[in-house]
């Protein structure tokens, strides 16, 4: 990404979230920066529970408070911090200027209203709408995502829709308000895989459509691949590695990294009895090493990896880093 | 195809699975949800066959009637020359230590009240086999052939993370020494640095103890890495079936085809053309006529939505069996 004379749309500094639970306080988002440039797709990925939902709700402010607590770090998001507003000023921002999606669409959608009026509302809140022009709108919007017969389906119940379909209307209410940034956390994960296809076909056209930036979160490296220009990994919280994608893929630099995509069965390529693997589980986040988190699992540990922790290092050139004294090179 | 057949392990022969429903049009009408629907497979002994599918089309139903912890509603399921269809409970009783199954969530098949070695050691029980000394040294043993610490004996399975509770439920599939394992998506709640670790597992597993599998999940690329042969199944029946190579390099079904394409692949560079599929998976309880995809086949015919194309020899380029339900070559 040619990123040296743009300005991010949004820039994320030395964020730290907290949540205190019975064994006592986990950070699950521990000190990690990224930016992100306007119309630039960065995918986030990592293991269940390194922290990538929580990225995504923070932005928004969205993660329960408490026990949820962000103990510093900053959220600049167009020229202002967003860990500064009031829930006021931020809840006119959800939605409008910064959208979400989630995983599971049926949790976001309330069952016992109509699609349509669901959608009216998130209209009429932020856009000078009277009903029927909102309605118009949503219809076009039902339209644009992929849904047939808009003017038909656009009274029906969330429970009367395909998952497919559902995720669809999820799209379409996000982007119904035109956001700058797109926040999409597993978008197709529970969905089929031609469902899947057509989901993030939509999700990707739509983003090049609007003039969008997107957050995609995901856990399945095959989507970041095909959609994002950069991607950032997750592992316990900490940003171990982010580049362009290209780089990640071709010239992966963090040991995590490189054993990730290693491990994933590879469709073109002929069978093979043993998988590489990445030895041992992700460590418990009540219970951190002191040195690198991925010391006990890492071919390449030394002594001084056990001793501090490894920051990311980002070349002012590639904007590429890596959190490892021993990258793959 | 006739090759073959006196050494399948398993036959299963025109297999329906039906579940009585309350739907349709007349929400009083009992409607039929054909979740399996004339559906014949074989297995070799030390064989894998992948059975890949969308969500809902069949495949926990078809490995469940296999095992039989659904009653068929019609066919037949020969096992090592039995047919356990419609076996009583207690002439089944010799057959279930043969056949086993694994689950995509252990946690759910695992009871939570009971430690690891107790569960362990409940097959041994169920089946009379040895004293109690003799089970307690084959549950050291299984959890040792999985993987586990022997310590693991008297921890409870919530204690576990889920690619060690999908060992826990993998030790207690072979804890009989099986012959055949029913795989129903066993890797699919895994991520994936987890996911390899359990795959490697299997395939140890199967070479050291000549196990057949029926691996079910509904990703391609780790189906192809596991199995030998692959059945596609839409809407409750199997529409190909081939050697996993052929089948992944020449499908003919429009369908497979579009599946194949629909896989998103860790390779930058260029989005492939890609073949997008309309609409949804109908549903099963009123599945379309003729070809039960022609609602989103690209390749549909006015003959399709008539005549239901009938499971048809393709020539496969290795000699070996390779079968495609349509009425077109495609
Ligand atoms: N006990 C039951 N009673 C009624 N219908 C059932 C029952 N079990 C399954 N079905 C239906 O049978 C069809 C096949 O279900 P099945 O669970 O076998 O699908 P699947 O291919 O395993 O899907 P998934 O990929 O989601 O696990 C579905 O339409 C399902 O709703
Ligand atoms: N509401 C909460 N209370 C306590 N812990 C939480 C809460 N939400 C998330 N966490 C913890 O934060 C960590 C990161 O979670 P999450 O961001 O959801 O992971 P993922 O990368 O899978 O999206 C996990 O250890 C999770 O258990
Ligand atoms: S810092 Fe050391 S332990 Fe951590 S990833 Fe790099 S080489 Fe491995
Ligand atoms: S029979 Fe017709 S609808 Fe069915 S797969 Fe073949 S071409 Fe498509
Ligand atoms: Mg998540
Ligand atoms: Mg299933």
């Amino acid at each position: 990404m040619s990123s040296e004379n743009k300005t991010p749309l949004l820039s994320v500094r030395n964020l730290v979230v907290e949540f205190s639970t019975r064994y006592g306080p986990v950070r699950a988002v521990d000190d990690i920066s990224f930016d992100v440039y306007p119309n630039e797709t960065v995918g986030i990925v990592g293991e269940s529970g390194c922290g990538k939902t929580v990225t995504g709700l923070t932005l928004l402010q969205l993660i329960p408070m408490p026990p949820g607590r962000i103990v510093q770090g900053s959220i600049n998001f167009d020229g202002r911090d967003l860990t500064k507003l009031s829930e006021k000023e931020m809840q006119e921002m959800r939605g409008s200027d910064i959208s979400m999606i989630f995983q599971e669409p049926m949790t976001a959608l309330n069952p016992v209203f109509s699609v349509g009026n669901q959608m009216i509302d998130v209209l009429r809140r932020h856009k000078n709408l009277t009903r029927r022009q909102a309605r118009e709108l949503a219809i076009n919007m039902l339209d644009t995502v992929g849904i047939p017969a808009p003017r038909k389906r656009i009274d029906e119940y969330p429970h009367q829709m395909s998952g497919g379909m559902r995720q669809r209307v999820m799209i379409a209410m996000a982007l119904s308000c035109g956001p700058k940034l797109l926040i999409a956390d597993e978008p197709t994960t529970a969905l089929d895989v031609t469902t899947q296809a057509q989901v993030m076909e939509q999700i990707v056209k739509l983003q090049d459509e609007f003039h969008m930036s997107m957050i995609l979160v995901t856990h399945d490296l095959g989507v970041v691949a095909e959609s994002c220009d950069r991607a950032i990994v997750m592992y316990c919280g900490n940003i171990i590695e982010t580049a362009a994608i290209d780089d990640l893929f071709h010239k992966p630099q963090h040991p995590y990294t490189r054993g990730l995509l290693d491990s994933i069965p590879r469709i073109r390529e002929e069978r093979i009895t043993e998988l590489p693997i990445i030895r041992g589980m992700v460590p418990d986040l009540l219970h951190l090493p002191d040195g690198c988190r991925f010391a006990d699992r890492c071919p390449r540990a030394t002594d001084e990896c056990r001793q501090d922790k490894p920051v990311v290092n980002i070349d002012p050139v590639t904007g590429n880093g890596v959190a490892c004294y021993h990258p793959m090179g | 195809m006739s090759a073959d057949q006196p050494e399948a392990l398993l036959r299963v022969e025109g297999l329906k699975t039906y579940f009585p429903v309350r739907g349709g049009v007349f929400l009083t009408a009992q409607a039929q949800c054909k979740a399996v629907d004339d559906v014949s497979i074989h297995i070799g002994p030390g064989e894998t066959l992948g059975l890949v599918g969308e969500s809902g089309c069949g495949k926990s139903t078809l490995g469940k009637t296999i095992v039989r912890l659904i009653k068929p509603t019609d066919g037949r399921i020969l096992f090592d020359g039995s047919d356990l269809s419609s076996m009583s409970e207690r002439a089944l009783k010799p057959h279930r230590r043969q056949v086993q199954m694994i689950f995509q969530d252990p946690a759910d098949s695992l009871n939570s009240r009971h430690s690891i070695g107790n569960i362990l050691e409940e097959p041994f029980i169920i089946h009379g086999i040895g004293d109690a000394a003799e089970r307690d040294r084959r549950v050291a043993r299984l959890l040792d052939v999985v993987g586990l610490p022997s310590s693991a004996v008297e921890r409870f399975p919530f204690e576990f993370s889920g690619g060690q509770r999908q060992r826990i439920g993998i030790a207690r599939a072979v804890a009989l020494n099986p012959k055949l394992i029913i795989c129903d998506e066993p890797v699919s709640a895994l991520d994936v640095s987890i996911q390899s670790q359990i795959l490697n597992l299997m395939l140890d597993l199967q070479q050291e103890m000549n196990l057949s599998y029926l691996f079910i999940a509904h990703d391609l690329a780790v189906v192809k890495h596991v199995s030998d042969r692959i059945a596609i199944m839409y809407l409750g029946r199997i529409v190909e079936m081939g050697g996993a190579d052929e089948v992944y390099e020449r499908p003919k079904h429009p369908y497979t085809q579009a599946l194949i394409s629909a896989i998103p692949e860790p390779v930058p560079g260029g989005k492939r053309e890609r073949q997008i599929l309309a609409g949804d998976v109908p549903s099963p309880i009123d599945p379309p006529s003729g070809c039960a995809f022609h609602t989103r086949c690209p390749h549909a015919q006015p003959k399709c939505s008539e005549e239901r194309p009938e499971l048809r020899d393709v020539v496969a380029r290795t000699g070996e069996e390779h079968v495609v339900a349509c009425h077109f070559d495609v």
